[in-house]
């Protein structure tokens, strides 16, 4: 019989501030112990890991990466994304289905969840079409998706919106069978035909073709209507407007069971940076002004946006390397959302830091159905745990990322709050801040 | 006077140099009229017109200018080819980098093109806009400005008081973009004629008059100028029909007798005859549609004049 492997994390601090040691038993933890009422650990016979006095906490979890495998492998591949997810200090990513071919069928799961297993760098869990081939026409075999080995509970048609109003109920209905949620894209797409930039005065003064927010606000609206009259799971993806987050708000203190997520980007960045066509700060959807910016942070700060997710969305060089309405949309994000966070959420007072730490795991669990992960650092849970270290800044530099791709808006920027080591269910895939090949 | 590296927008120009440009382009009509119409100024230097979009009348123009100051020019038209990918900006940029050129003037239907050649790196030289998407055209406004300054008489000086009128499709149009910030900045005070679907979200802000109305503008007005309006726009269902457009829109000669003293009209072509402008009033006394055509070979001579010296002094003071 071999012996189950332990290890014993020591000098950590919690996301509180206070000190925390944890035992690791295998790929489970054994035991949560405050040294200053329970005292260390006698007789434990294993590794012990001096943790230095960082911040211990759950491994993040993002609902929203793109990791383009299969189809987009000059742009990311499964590896170099869960490389980069590692980086980030992530122990879950959620796959979008938008790859080549399209995640919309069990087969397709089934391949992305086994190239994440055979990465073995943190866990992938991915997200089924809601419609077949994206096209909004026909529902994807959902069911088959959920039955299948990947275990599918969170369906969305990102990059593109389920427009269709008849067909988002029926999606909304279908998945009620397994308990699943429809992540919806809010585009209404004939308002934003050819739209490169958020509708105002930026739009109006560069001659780019203007992105309402009410093409986003339009569909969030009806959705959390259909929600409610379906009794369903709705989650809004990257919320990027203040009139997104007071619909949500509302749907939410009527007890609509809707969740948002918002972007890194979308809380640090405004639309100011596009004054020079430069397509590295193009996305979908586009950057807002800094009035939503607020409202973005507000909005987490009062829990009517759950999580922050990244909406990773790696791409080739020569995507950006281009006329504006040429550009891919889109950035990297992985590697400084836990930074941005704490940047915008923390740092500004918005929010603690356990706060921000549950909007990066536990909440997304829930939403993602990842129950193991629902409960945080808890006796018997996963052993994936971050540490990271507040009192560093790094400055972010493209060359070094682990992503295939260099499209971060964020090059040349300093941010605080390192990640420095990440433990994947008892295994290190990231030590002193390198990956582990 | 120090230049900008590039014109790619009328901001990149305060009024002094503003009104430099106009100014240098009045000095160097004095030469048009002469048999020899060749200045030797930018002999050895080489202009390349880099055209994503047809326009036959602005490379021209762009051609004439840069020949009537001595300078090579070389024609370089990209159509259909790999556009949809972007790449061809950047391949294209280096390849004319590599063969030397001292200028680009480029014209594309894609907005912020021309500040993606000046920006990337790509090329060394000044970038001329000569018409980016629905963004700018500053060469386009300069010499509206010129031919309005030329024509009220106010040498040496900017557009102090005068009334403009814009009219017609403000959101498709670049000329629009360049001529408020323009003529603004040179003193015009500007109204512009739409109706709300063809005025872009986000103007509050615009140092301009809106008016959905053109009736009760037109006897005040000293300049108006008239848009084209592309027959497309209709199955877009920013208006109804060209009829119902060109009755409340249309320059007709109708509305022509409603200007008064020396007010004059211009139109940045090509003219939709009959959609937003009928043939009499193109072709009246008050048109200066033709002028403007002259007076672009002029205006363009002026900002290669300016940019292209400049361009030395900066390289003295590095």
């Amino acid at each position: 019989m071999i012996a189950v492997k332990k290890l014993l994390l020591i000098n950590a601090h919690s996301t509180e501030g206070h000190p925390i040691n944890v035992e690791i038993t295998g790929s489970r933890i054994s035991a949560i112990i405050d040294p200053r009422s329970q005292g260390e650990l006698s007789n434990f016979s294993g590794e012990v890991f001096d943790c230095g006095g960082k911040i211990l906490s759950p491994s993040f979890i993002d609902l929203h990466t793109h990791l383009r495998e299969p189809g987009k492998e000059d742009a990311e591949t499964v590896d170099s994304g869960l490389r980069a997810a590692v980086a980030g200090g992530f122990g879950v990513v959620s796959a979008m289905p938008n790859t080549s071919p399209v995640a919309d069928t069990a087969g397709v799961v089934e391949q992305v969840f086994a190239l994440g297993q055979e990465a073995n760098r943190c866990d992938l869990f991915p997200i089924g079409a809601v419609t077949q081939g994206l096209e909004g026409k026909k529902l994807a075999e959902i069911l088959a998706m959920a039955h299948s080995k990947a275990n599918v509970r969170m369906f969305s048609d990102d990059g593109n919106c389920v427009s269709d109003s008849l067909l988002m109920r029926r999606a909304l209905e279908y998945v009620k069978i397994f308990d699943g949620v429809i992540a919806q894209h809010a585009q209404d797409p004939s308002l934003t035909i050819d739209a490169q930039i958020n509708e105002g005065a930026l739009s109006a003064r560069l001659g780019l073709k203007g992105w309402p927010a009410v093409a986003e606000e339009a569909i969030i609206a009806r959705d959390v209507l259909l929600a409610d009259h379906v009794n369903s799971r709705l989650h809004i993806c990257h919320v990027s407007t203040a009139g997104s987050v007071e619909i949500i708000r509302w749907a939410k203190e009527r007890g609509i069971k809707v969740s948002a997520e918002v972007t890194p980007h979308h809380l640090l960045l405004n639309q100011d940076l596009l004054s020079d066509f430069d397509p590295i700060y193009k996305v979908n959807p586009p950057l807002r002004t800094q009035s939503d910016v607020e409202a973005l942070r507000e909005g987490l700060a009062d829990g009517t946006i759950d999580v922050i997710a990244t909406d990773h969305a790696p791409h080739p060089m020569e995507a950006k390397e281009c006329e504006f309405n040429s550009a891919a949309f889109g950035m990297t994000g992985l590697e400084s959302a836990f930074a941005i966070g704490y940047q915008t959420m923390v740092k500004t007072s918005l929010i603690s830091l356990s706060s921000l730490v549950a909007s990066m795991s536990s909440k997304a669990a829930v939403i993602g159905g990842y129950s193991e992960y629902e409960n945080g650092l808890m006796v018997n849970g996963p052993a994936s745990l971050v540490l990271s270290d507040l009192s560093k800044s790094w400055i972010v530099d493209r060359e070094k990322s682990n992503s295939k791709s260099r499209n971060t808006p964020y090059h040349g920027l300093e941010f605080e709050g390192v990640i420095t080591d990440l433990l994947y269910r008892g295994e290190w895939v990231l030590r002193d801040s390198q990956v582990i090949s | 006077m120090i230049f900008p590296r590039h014109l790619l927008s009328v901001d990149d120009l305060d009024y002094d140099q503003a009104v430099k440009v106009l100014d240098t382009a009045s000095e160097l009509s004095k030469f048009s009229g002469s048999s020899i119409k060749k200045l030797p100024t930018l002999r050895g230097k080489t202009v390349v017109n880099l055209f994503f979009e047809d326009s036959t009348r602005t490379r021209i123009s762009f051609e004439a200018a840069a020949k009537r100051l001595s300078a090579d020019v070389i024609n370089f038209s990209v159509k259909g080819s790999s556009v949809s990918k972007g790449e061809s900006l950047k391949d294209t940029a280096l390849t004319l980098g590599a063969m030397g050129a001292d200028a680009v003037v480029i014209r594309h239907h894609f907005s912020g093109a021309a500040q993606r050649l000046a920006d990337a790196g790509w090329i060394s030289g000044p970038v001329i806009n000569a018409g980016d998407g629905t963004h700018e055209h500053p060469t386009q406004a300069l010499l509206d400005a010129y031919t309005i300054r030329s024509k009220f008489g106010k040498d040496s000086e900017g557009l102090s008081g005068l009334q403009v009128i814009i009219v017609g499709d403000i959101l498709h149009s670049r000329v629009a973009r360049s001529n408020v910030f323009l003529l603004t900045k040179l003193g015009a005070e500007v109204t512009l004629v739409a109706p709300p679907t063809l005025l872009p979200v986000g103007i509050e802000n615009w140092p301009v008059k809106i008016s959905y109305q053109l009736d009760p503008l037109l006897s005040s007005a000293d300049v108006v100028m008239v848009l084209r309006v592309q027959k497309e726009r209709m199955v877009q269902s920013f208006f109804p029909t060209e009829r119902e457009y060109s009755r409340h829109y249309g320059m007709n000669s109708h509305r022509l007798k409603s200007l008064s003293g020396e007010s004059i009209l211009l139109h940045p072509g090509p003219m939709n005859r009959g959609l937003e402008i009928d043939a009499l009033t193109a072709d009246s006394s008050r048109s200066m549609i033709v002028n403007q055509v002259t007076n672009g070979v002029q205006i363009r001579m002026a900002v290669l004049y300016l940019l292209l010296s400049s361009q030395q002094v900066v390289g003295e003071e590095v």
